[in-house]
């Protein structure tokens, strides 16, 4: 099982992922602090910190630690909540590597006690979404411009030069 | 940040269009002239010269030389850059389900 990441248009990233557990499990492992701890995060991130109302209108909040110390939080508001197929939230950076907040929407869907989780990401602009696709692990670090201007760069092969 | 992300900016928007990505698609089995890739489209020839226009700017397709034909070939370089890109993005993620996937199990042998 692997995720597969879509780009169905502009302002949007799709990423779908089979599990192998019911629905109702998934769901409070994207729901419940002492879970979330547990998962979330890769590449040297870990979630450190965690706090979330779970009902329409509360708030949620992660705190991630990564390489070096360095830190990164993010939140959001609860826009639906339906246990165990849907959940909507906004979320957005606190130091804004991406200006704006994003909709986040969360499909699961269950069968033989096996799961498809759907994530779709709204970006403001299709200028957005393309970061966010482009520095999955250099969030909240002050140094991933440069980093980014790097990739940039590697992108740009000489002409002639075969993939 | 202007100029860097400038390359990538117009492959994702030349890539943005299902006509486009359908001509992509119909080139990736060789190359075609203009009437025959406007041939499976509901479109006149100016509307998909338009099209080709945008893959060109883009990089994502080269025209021959001959004057009469400029058949349109497939430039796979801007392509692999950007499915790289959602490759490094897929693989992060990949990571940190795989964590899930170890979590639900757990979950599941202890209800």
């Amino acid at each position: 099982m692997t995720v597969a990441v879509t780009t169905p248009s502009d302002r949007e990233i799709v990423m779908t992922r089979a599990f192998d557990a019911p629905r109702r499990l998934v769901f409070d492992a994207l729901t419940k602090p002492e879970l979330l701890k547990r998962w979330h995060g890769a590449r040297g991130w870990f979630l450190v910190d965690c706090e979330i109302d779970l009902r329409v209108g509360g708030t949620w909040r992660f705190v991630s630690e990564g390489p070096l110390g360095m830190k990164m939080g993010h939140s959001g508001v609860y826009r639906e909540i339906s246990p165990p197929d849907r959940l909507v939230y906004t979320e957005s950076f606190d130091d804004q590597w991406y200006p704006g907040e994003s909709l986040v929407t969360v499909v699961l869907a269950e069968r033989d006690a096996k799961t498809t989780m759907s994530t779709t990401l709204l970006f403001p602009s299709r200028e957005v979404r393309d970061l966010v696709l482009a520095s999955p692990m250099k969030r909240g670090v002050g140094e991933s411009y440069e980093r980014l201007d790097v990739v940039f760069t590697e992108t740009r092969l000489p002409e002639g030069e075969t993939p | 940040m202007k100029a860097g992300p400038g390359l990538l900016d117009t492959t994702f928007a030349a890539l943005a269009d299902p006509t486009r990505r359908a001509i992509l698609a119909r080139l990736a089995s060789g190359e075609a002239t203009v009437t025959e890739l406007a041939e499976p489209f509901e479109m006149s020839q100016p509307a998909i010269s338009k099209h080709l226009k945008v893959l060109e700017r883009a990089g994502l397709i080269s025209r021959g030389r001959d004057a009469q034909r400029r058949p349109c070939r497939l430039e796979p370089r801007p392509l692999k850059a950007a499915t790289d890109w959602l490759e490094d993005y897929r693989d992060y993620w990949e990571e940190s389900y795989q964590n899930l996937d170890g979590l639900l199990e757990a979950l599941k042998e202890k209800p």
